[in-house]
């Protein structure tokens, strides 16, 4: 177990590639803490060069108190669990445990002992002898497991490890890996472009965009005070929904305008964010999540919290409703929300429509149907505010001081 | 039973994949017949076909163990009716002759080297051109590859005169020098391509665990190579042991190999086929054997499950 810490860490690949950009993580011992980010972003990259598979090309990667740029990947103790899992397809499931202790020469028995406690614990006590062809997917998954922790590294770094299983199989081993990792209290640094994983197994989750790490904080921060407008569309699912917006000002209170109809903005929530009232009068890009939003026919609220349209679709999960609408505001366009339109695979937005397309998470007792006009309440408590420009979230500090980052938190 | 089994249904879903593309109900008689590899009747075939295959092997066999009398009188096949002709005298009388022993034992000190160092050589080389980085190394490989279109008829001459002023000349070392100088391009050709296509996930997992280069050359390359280093090694083997170009140019009188002493017996004796035929078939038996130590290592696929 050791602390692992990136400054500044670069990596431009031989082709002229640059896949990462100073990079700072300081992961405390211990702690688990989740990559987190589109496809392409770098997120391999990273671990690999903390597993030193791949050479830093600027910036120093401390693992302990040993600073490790140089040190092959034999030496830096840590252990891998690789994407494709990468089992000795020669070796039964024993000796693929084993290989790294037999490396490392440790004495007969003790090898066994250890390769017998880790298969106890991974549910392979009775598939030791086989060969990993002849294990199902979520086996072989354990056997990488094993085989990493088996070695009582100093760190594990996982590769998007379950993204070969089968949604339900994803499921379990998510919470054995969760609760694994609380049992043996090892460093460890998991990449994955599902935030749902990211989410729930982090202590903290670094969202990481083309190479830059845009926010590092506990789920539960990312999701209520996103730093920018990619990591607000990244995290939670559906995703934010963000529409162009105008703020303006009424009595200590607010109400931002969107085309034909506004909302209010609640006196206590500008208190909260004195950095809204610099853009008073100005375009703003205001995010609504799914889940702040009910069908209003539900409960009663004032008028200034609704929005009115007519339903698009109503997709029913059963504990809840996924209804589409749009609103007259024209989406959110910058670079982020191209970013994130890129990785959702949608060709593009078009910065010209006057309508949004939204999305809203309603209790499965709503009764609205396709074509049916629609009133919306929305939780103005926890509407989100960002820099249409900048894309930076309009928060509680004093501008420039808006980002979370690294040292903000322990 | 189950090893049988599963080639049967992967070519199965093969065929059944190929023919949902061309919406076609017929496969090809090569794909019907693989598909029915484990049923009887096509066993039964093969045996026919392998005993079919055999017949020649059969009769050197046979030759080899009548008198010439009566090869010179009748075909070997008499043999089923007249078992009495069966005698050892040709092989008694071929070992009695020391050229011939001392020269099946220059076969062996010749082939087996040679094959040992390229087989070594290669897979070394191999590992080396296929995952170590090092500079110049895509330009070093190019250059081996251009080395494999070196017809060997325009070494015999600049070599002999490079042997010439050294002890060399004539000496079985000089011979498996030459076997292993024109070997090793394909050698190290043949198994950097198989090589290269061992998953790199799982050499970095090796090197994760600890591994240094050799190691993980040892432990992780040697056994996934297996099949295509025992391939290597029986072609290799088959190539020197059967040479005869090779050896006429090289070889004095004292370190000739079998097949250079069965030619000048050919030659010096002019019709005795019973010699010939019991050296000959004592020739072919090695490799033969050679090749069913190392056979299965052509079938097994070691490489299933390895990454998903
Ligand atoms: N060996 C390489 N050479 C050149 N470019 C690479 C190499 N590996 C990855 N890249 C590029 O670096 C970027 C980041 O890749 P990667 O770290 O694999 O992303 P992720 O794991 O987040 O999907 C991508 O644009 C990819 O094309
Ligand atoms: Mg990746």
């Amino acid at each position: 177990m050791a602390r692992v810490h990136l400054s500044g860490i670069g990596k431009t690949y031989p082709d002229g590639t640059s896949a990462v950009t100073g990079l700072d993580l300081d992961i405390a011992e211990g702690e688990f803490l989740v990559l987190v980010g589109p496809s392409g972003c770098g997120k391999t990259t990273a671990l690999r060069m903390v597993a030193g598979l791949e050479e830093i090309s600027s910036g120093t990667l401390t693992i302990g108190d040993r600073v490790v740029n140089r040190t092959p990947a034999r030496d830096r103790d840590v252990a891998m669990v690789f994407q494709s899992y990468a089992l000795y397809p020669h070796l039964s499931v024993r000796d693929n445990i084993a290989f790294g202790l037999q490396l490392r020469k440790l004495p007969k028995r003790e090898i066994k002992q250890r390769v017998e406690d880790a298969a106890e614990t991974l549910g392979l006590t009775e598939h030791l002898d086989r060969r990993p062809r002849n294990l199902s997917g979520g086996q072989r998954q354990r056997v990488a497991m094993g085989r990493a922790i088996v070695r009582q590294p100093q760190a594990f770094l996982m590769d998007e490890p379950l993204s070969n299983l089968d949604a339900k199989l994803r499921v379990q081993m998510r919470a054995e890996i969760s609760r694994l990792q609380r049992d043996l209290a090892v460093t460890t640094v998991y990449v994955t472009h599902d935030q749902v994983e990211a989410m729930t197994l982090g202590d903290r989750v670094a969202v990481l965009k083309k190479g830059v790490l845009q926010q590092v904080a506990p789920p539960q921060e990312l999701y209520d005070h996103p730093a920018n407008l990619f990591v607000a569309g990244f995290i939670g699912s559906p995703a934010m929904n963000l529409l162009q917006g105008r703020l303006e000002a009424d009595g200590s209170a607010a109400r931002v305008e969107l085309g034909g109809q506004s909302l209010a903005v609640p006196a206590a929530l500008m208190a909260e964010r004195p950095r809204l009232r610099e853009y008073l009068g100005r375009e703003v890009a205001l995010g609504i999540r799914p889940e702040d939003m009910e069908d209003a026919e539900l409960g009663t609220g004032d008028q200034d919290t609704l929005l009115t349209s007519t339903t698009d679709l109503v997709e029913a999960l059963g504990p809840e409703l996924l209804v589409h609408f749009q609103l007259p505001a024209p989406p959110v366009v910058t670079e982020d929300t191209k970013e994130l339109a890129r990785d959702a695979g949608a060709e593009g937005i078009d910065a010209a429509a006057p309508y949004s397309d939204v999305i809203a998470r309603f209790s499965p007792r709503s009764r609205t149907g396709t074509g049916q006009p629609l009133r919306v309440r929305v939780d103005t408590g926890h509407l989100y505010f960002f820099d249409p420009a900048t894309g930076d979230g309009i928060w509680g500090e004093p501008a420039s001081a808006t980002q979370q980052k690294e040292g903000t938190h322990a | 039973m189950s090893a049988q089994v599963e080639p049967a249904e992967s070519a199965e879903h093969t065929r059944s994949a190929a023919a949902g593309n061309e919406g076609a109900p017929h496969r090809s008689l090569a794909a019907r017949l693989v598909a029915r590899v484990g049923s009887g009747a096509v066993q039964v075939l093969l045996i026919l076909i392998a005993l079919f295959w055999m017949v020649p092997t059969l009769g050197l066999l046979f030759s080899s163990l009548r008198s010439p009398q009566d090869n010179a009188s009748s075909g070997w096949w008499t043999v089923f009716t007249e078992p009495a002709q069966l005698t050892l005298r040709n092989y008694a009388v071929l070992l009695d002759n020391p050229d011939f022993v001392s020269s099946f034992g220059n076969t062996v000190l010749i082939t087996v080297p040679s094959t040992a160092i390229i087989v070594v050589v290669a897979s070394l080389a191999a590992y080396a051109f296929a995952w170590l980085e090092f500079p110049g190394r895509d330009w070093l490989f190019l250059g081996v590859v251009g080395l494999l279109v070196v017809p060997i008829q325009v070494a015999l001459v600049p070599i002999s005169s490079l042997y010439g002023g050294t002890p060399l000349y004539g000496s079985i070392p000089a011979v498996v020098l030459f076997h292993v100088g024109f070997g090793l391009p394909f050698g190290i050709f043949l198994l950097r391509n198989f090589f290269a296509a061992i998953p790199r996930d799982l050499l970095e997992a090796a090197r994760m665990d600890g591994g240094r280069e050799l190691t993980i050359f040892r432990r992780v390359i040697l056994p996934l190579g297996g099949p295509a280093i025992a391939s290597l090694g029986i072609f290799q083997f088959l190539w020197v042991w059967n040479d005869l170009l090779v050896a006429l140019v090289f070889a004095a009188e004292a370190s000739q190999p079998m097949t250079v002493a069965l030619q000048s017996e050919m030659r010096q004796f002019g019709a005795n086929i019973d010699v010939i035929s019991a050296g000959a078939f004592l020739s072919m038996v090695v490799p033969l054997l050679v090749f069913f130590a190392f056979q299965r290592y052509f079938v097994q696929g070691v490489m299933a499950g390895a990454v998903k």
